[in-house]
């Protein structure tokens, strides 16, 4: 773009587009918010023009997502494990790794959670603190493994990150697939068997007898962990060692090889964090929410993640605050029709937002005839 | 498994990864890297099908699909080539917005049958070749043909036109092309255009000539990826994205076909309607995007076999060149 461009006309004024030199601080939220808004608005267009009825569509979404405790409990148990691909998307872009497997990574650990309960390596009896640290860890294992093949690959061979993991999330649910129909499949349906109470992780609704306010709430722990692990990275990225050499490779490559960080060993390190990140996912939902292995277990939380990494600018703690409304959005999304809609108002949203970027680099001015 | 009709069926569907791999050599090689393939084949591969099942004219139908997909693309290059975002963000919008809006307005369509609208012909005399006759020249689509007549337009243009020289300049060397009195901004949206175009044309081939029908996401399927993965294995090249195109057409075709007989060379086959093994099968074009990505990154002595060198980066005219 030039730095700056003069409407050619007669007009009484000119538009000029300079860079910015500082951002102030409120404008970032508030272009993002106009971004939204304005993404909003395009979504009601085009959900007219197939004949639906737009307001009573989003009425709808914020009753059906934030409207009672109970559904807001339900808003957060969507919004759960997606903190955690957000997370996993964050980290790695951070990096300008392009890690878009989140959704393989999050089947494989719901994969590996899933297996050491079918598997019987955790016994029947086993207490519930046991089963749960038992399944945290080889959901992690699982997404991290997921995340170390394109890591590896990347680092080593220079192979494009973007297709592979693209790739991998073909064959992990593929992979999935194979076990719920092929090896624990539960008579022949297209799940596996319920998991031992044992091994599913509390909810709210568990404490009713104590606390009835709580009645009915499906709010699981996942949550916790997920608040817990969005510190973690965040306290990661802004305040130690490691996370300075992720920022210092994501914004200037060079100069971070010239001060001797080894990239190849990040590239590793970040994508299987990133895949374990997207694994506890995986992990949470299985003990928190499904209770067993089946197909389809989740609606895109892997994509839906990217968004929410870049719409939080890439900040771990504001992650958790767009994942909570990107959890209303889908929770109240599954009954809209047609069902391409929530899809479709993430990728408004999504072009909007970096779209919008721009009035942060350059400032618009309107200057009239004569003035300078 | 008879190895010629595997052939003869790998080169009509490869002829739908071959448009949109094309398309994104276009795009890829004026410097602009566009990952919404997959979301261009989406909305192509719908605007066909609804078009023709409308007006029951499938050229109008293909038209409409590279329109649109068109039209999307002009979206991502607004985005990348005068807002400067990241390429890969925005590519990944594109895919998220055309799967989205060919749900939204396919809703229903898959109800509408596998009608074929685009005619097949055997070309005379060249079918009689031995081999070559009947894997290229027999009973093919429209579309087959269309893709072998492209391919030496394609290659020729990039390789001995001087627009074609001048895609190479802006790709490689914006500068220097700027300075040459090239508006690098035009062209970079023009080819971004035609890139569109192509994924459309390549949405359209499938739901309208290789799989006829609409069948929401699964209808592309992810070739929209492996195209873009086909980019980096092609090395940029014309002559070698048709090599890879047909290959994986094949491949997906032989994955169908082992699992039919009884006996392969001689023993029981495994694969015989072993339902379980299936999910192996589904998994191995994914499994060989990679192997190919490896085997394309291995030999990418990047900088001197192909990519161009202002790949991803945008072109801000004024400032110093990268």
């Amino acid at each position: 773009m030039a730095t700056t461009a003069q409407a050619k006309s007669g007009l009484p004024f000119t538009i000029k587009i300079e860079p910015r030199l500082d951002v102030p601080r409120w404008l970032s939220p508030a272009v993002s918010l106009g971004a939204i808004i304005v993404a909003l608005i395009l979504g009601a267009v085009i959900l007219k023009l197939v004949g639906g009825d737009p307001i009573a569509a989003y009425v709808h979404i914020g009753k059906a997502a934030f409207g009672d405790i109970g559904v807001f409990s339900d808003t957060l148990v969507k919004a759960t494990p997606l903190i955690m691909v957000g997370l996993a998307c964050s980290l790695a872009f951070r990096m300008k790794l392009w890690n878009i497997g989140a959704e393989g990574q999050f089947y494989i650990g719901a994969l590996g959670a899933s297996a050491v309960i079918l598997s019987g390596l955790v016994p029947e009896t086993a207490p519930r603190p046991v089963a749960i640290t038992v399944m945290l860890i080889a959901g992690v294992a699982g997404g991290a493994l997921w995340g170390f093949i394109p890591g590896w690959l990347k680092a080593r061979l220079n192979v494009n990150e973007i297709i592979t993991t693209l790739m991998l999330n073909y064959i992990a649910v593929a992979l999935v697939n194979y076990f719920v129909f092929g090896v624990w499949s539960e008579g022949g349906f297209q799940l596996s068997k319920t998991f031992q109470k044992a091994a599913w992780l509390p909810r709210l609704a568990d404490y009713a007898k104590q606390i009835p306010a709580f009645r009915g709430l499906t709010t699981h722990a996942g949550l916790i962990i997920a608040i817990i692990a969005a510190f973690i990275i965040w306290y990661i990225l802004y305040r130690s060692r490691w996370g300075y050499e992720i920022r210092l490779i994501g914004d200037n490559p060079r100069a971070a090889q010239y001060a001797g960080i080894d990239i190849v060993k990040n590239t590793v390190l970040v994508m299987m964090t990133s895949g374990a990140l997207a694994g506890l996912a995986g992990m949470s939902e299985i003990a928190g929410v499904v209770h067993r292995l089946q197909t389809s277990i989740s609606p895109g939380y892997g994509f839906t993640g990217i968004i929410i990494a870049w719409l939080a600018k890439l900040n771990p703690l504001v992650v958790i605050v767009v994942a909570i409304l990107f959890g209303g959005l889908i929770l109240a999304g599954r009954e809209i029709q047609p069902a391409g809609v929530p899809r479709l108002i993430q990728g408004i949203i999504l072009f909007m937002l970096i779209a919008s970027d721009v009035l942060l680099r350059y400032r618009v001015r309107v200057v009239r005839a004569g003035e300078i | 498994m008879d190895p010629i009709i595997i052939l003869q069926a790998g080169v009509a569907s490869g002829t739908v990864l071959l448009f949109a791999t094309i398309g994104e050599i276009f795009a890829e090689r004026s410097g602009v890297l566009n990952l919404g393939v997959e979301g261009m084949m989406l909305m192509g591969a719908m605007s066909a099908f609804s078009v023709t099942v409308a007006t029951g004219n499938g050229w109008l139908g293909l038209l409409v699909a590279m329109l649109m997909a068109g039209l999307l693309a002009i979206l991502h290059g607004i985005v990348t080539i005068h807002f400067q975002a990241d390429q890969v963000v925005s590519g990944l919008a594109l895919t998220f917005l055309g799967t989205g809006l060919s749900l939204v307005f396919g809703e229903g369509l898959s109800k509408a049958g596998t009608i074929t609208l685009l005619p097949r012909f055997t070309v005379p005399l060249l079918s009689a070749i031995p081999v070559v006759g009947p894997i290229f020249f027999t009973d093919q689509s429209v579309m087959v043909y269309v893709g072998f007549a492209m391919l030496p337009l394609v290659w020729f243009y990039i390789n001995r036109t001087r627009p074609g020289l001048h895609l190479r300049a802006i790709g490689e060397n914006p500068t220097a092309a700027d300075a040459m009195g090239l508006n690098v901004y035009q062209l970079r949206y023009f080819y971004v255009f035609l890139g569109g175009m192509l994924a459309g044309l390549a949405g359209g081939t499938i739901s309208l000539a290789i799989s006829p029908g609409w069948f929401s996401e699964l209808t592309t399927s992810g070739q929209g990826w492996i195209a873009v993965g086909l980019v980096i294995f092609a090395q940029w090249d014309p002559w070698r994205a048709a090599f890879g195109s047909y290959a994986f057409g094949a491949l997906r075709r032989a994955i169908l076909d082992i699992q039919g007989p009884t006996t392969l060379f001689g023993f029981n086959n495994p694969f015989y309607y072993n339902p379980y093994y299936g999910f192996f099968m589904q998994m191995l074009p994914y499994a060989f995007t990679i192997i190919v990505l490896i085997i394309g990154s291995r030999q990418a002595l990047r900088q001197r076999l192909g990519a161009p060198a202002a790949l991803g980066l945008p072109y801000v005219r004024g400032e110093r060149g990268h």
